[in-house]
């Protein structure tokens, strides 16, 4: 299982293992991070699962697609990195991402 | 100091979430009288019908998390009453546990099929997990489905079981699907996009009655006399609050338990959000019952600081979604009592917005696969921008010069 390194926005790390497959929301949820409130429970709709992917992973990670881009407009600070987690889906091509958590309310 | 919560959905989780977050640090109780800990319903129609996703996938946080927390949830408990002279609630057991704050987030019961031979087993609803389990149990051996009621969650479920090969008939008792929320020609361009994929509509005629066959299917008579055979029937028709256990206390209720714009019930130590409410929302001259998870979230804040002694007043703006098939409909504000509906864009191109107006005030926006649109109306209705009807209908206006300055 892919290992992943939330940061949260008071600099605390959480480090988990997360299957591949599940969002990279899912699993900030199962590890208990702060600040990931995902209040539409995954649909694109609320932006409040917003991260930034750390530089060292843009490339992997990729993209927003066109609904996750027009959604992300809503979230606070949005940056080059912006994603919303819960439209990553988890590959063992991401094992070590690290992901900071924004400000999400 | 102890804080109970009677209800453990949405609402009732953002509520004890929110007291912790708030640095509430005494007893806090969330009791549920389902057997799972608070979990997302919005996927049960769509993704959790279509796939074989797990259970698990739909809580919104696992058991530890409600532990780490320190909130003490009680699954499969069922309260009989709230004794608020005594200031306990009342378990099924005799157990009576004591509050100084209690939140009511009991939610709401699918409206059932008020017809002859509706304990027929291929009946199915769709309002809880039990629900969808038993549907998507059920959905693999139908070959014919009905579904009875043309709103959000009869054509989110017609979608799946087309989607599944499955022959479906949808019947509607008004003469346009979704009649309640949208514009006709929303209605028009989701009966067509139904009819597409081939789905039935029958529009205009109620179900009378259901009668069992020999093989385990059905024959569903309809109020104009004619009849349709199927194997599975799905019904939508709406819901019921929840809200015997307030109005048997004496709470004031309506279609709805009764909260001012603070979520306050007539009792000052008894809040309640979410789909149980007929609330007040500063942005509104009425008070309504809203189902969905904008309410049962922004409301069930607002409850929380209520229960800290905050007064925040509710006045989030409304926001609901629908996905059927690969088409997302977004809709913002309310915009039921609108005097003039103007279309942008084209929806013969499958991607198109309605801007309701009412007295030439933006009142709603409804998008279809136009998320960038649906985010701009949000911030344009949030930020009280003033939209000129002909600006909204016209595509080449940029609409973003309606905000106002950063």
């Amino acid at each position: 299982m892919p290992k992943i390194t939330y940061i949260d926005v008071d600099g605390k790390a959480f480090e988990t293992s997360v299957a591949s497959g599940l969002s990279l929301m899912e699993g900030a949820i199962n590890a208990g991070v702060p600040g990931v409130l995902a209040i539409c429970g995954g649909s694109c709709a609320c932006s409040t699962c917003h991260a930034y992917i750390d530089d060292a992973w843009t490339t992997v990670v990729g993209g927003p697609n066109d609904i996750e881009d027009a959604t992300l407009d809503l979230a606070n600070e949005r940056k080059p990195s912006s994603r919303l987690t819960c439209q990553v889906q988890i590959t063992d091509a991401m094992d070590g991402l690290i992901v900071h958590v924004a400000k999400n309310d | 100091m102890s804080i109970v919560i009677v209800g453990a959905g949405q609402a009732g989780l953002q509520i004890a979430e929110s007291l912790r977050r708030g640095a509430y640090e005494g007893r806090l109780v969330l009791i549920g009288d389902e057997s799972f800990p608070p979990y997302q319903r919005p996927p049960l129609s769509k993704k959790y019908l279509a796939d074989q996703m797990a259970d698990e996938r739909l809580y919104f946080r696992p058991l530890e998390q409600l532990e780490k927390q320190q909130i003490e949830f009680r699954p499969q408990t069922r309260v009989t009453a709230l004794d608020r002279e005594a200031r306990e609630v009342v378990l099924a057991t005799g157990e009576r546990l004591p509050y100084e704050g209690l939140a009511l987030t009991t939610g709401t019961r699918v409206r059932p099929l008020p017809v002859p031979g509706a304990d027929h087993p291929a009946v199915c609803y769709l309002r809880g997990l039990d629900d969808a389990r038993r549907l998507r149990e059920r959905l693999p051996a139908a070959a014919r489905v009905l579904v009875v009621g043309g709103g959000f969650i009869g054509l989110e479920v017609a979608a799946t079981a087309r989607a599944a090969g499955k022959q479906v008939t949808v019947i509607e008792a008004l003469d346009r699907l979704m009649a309640r929320a949208v514009a006709p020609v929303v209605s028009d361009h989701f009966a067509s996009l139904h009819r597409a994929r081939g789905v039935e509509f029958r529009f205009g005629v109620g179900l009378a009655s259901i009668a069992a066959q020999a093989d385990g299917s059905f024959t569903a008579s309809l109020a104009d006399g004619s009849s349709i055979e199927a194997d599975l029937l799905v019904a939508g028709i709406g819901v019921l609050p929840n809200q015997e256990l307030a109005a048997a206390a004496g709470l004031e209720c309506r279609s709805g338990i009764v909260v001012d714009e603070y979520a306050r019930t007539s009792d000052p130590r008894i809040v309640a959000a979410g789909d149980c409410t007929w609330h007040i929302n500063r942005r509104f001259a009425t008070a309504h019952r809203l189902e969905s998870v904008q309410n049962a979230v922004d409301q069930g804040k607002i409850a929380a600081a209520s229960l800290l002694g905050q007064s925040v007043p509710y006045q989030d703006l409304p926001w609901f979604w629908s996905d059927q098939y690969d088409v997302k409909l977004q809709m913002v504000g309310l915009s039921q009592d609108h005097d003039a509906a103007l279309v942008r864009g084209e929806p013969a191109s499958g991607a198109f917005s309605v801007f309701y107006f009412k007295t030439g005030a933006l009142v709603g926006v409804d998008s279809i696969n136009r998320p960038a649109e649906h985010m701009l109306a949000r911030k344009l209705m949030q930020t009280g921008a003033v939209v000129p009807p002909k600006a909204a209908a016209d595509p080449a206006f940029d609409l973003k010069t309606c905000l106002p300055p950063a």
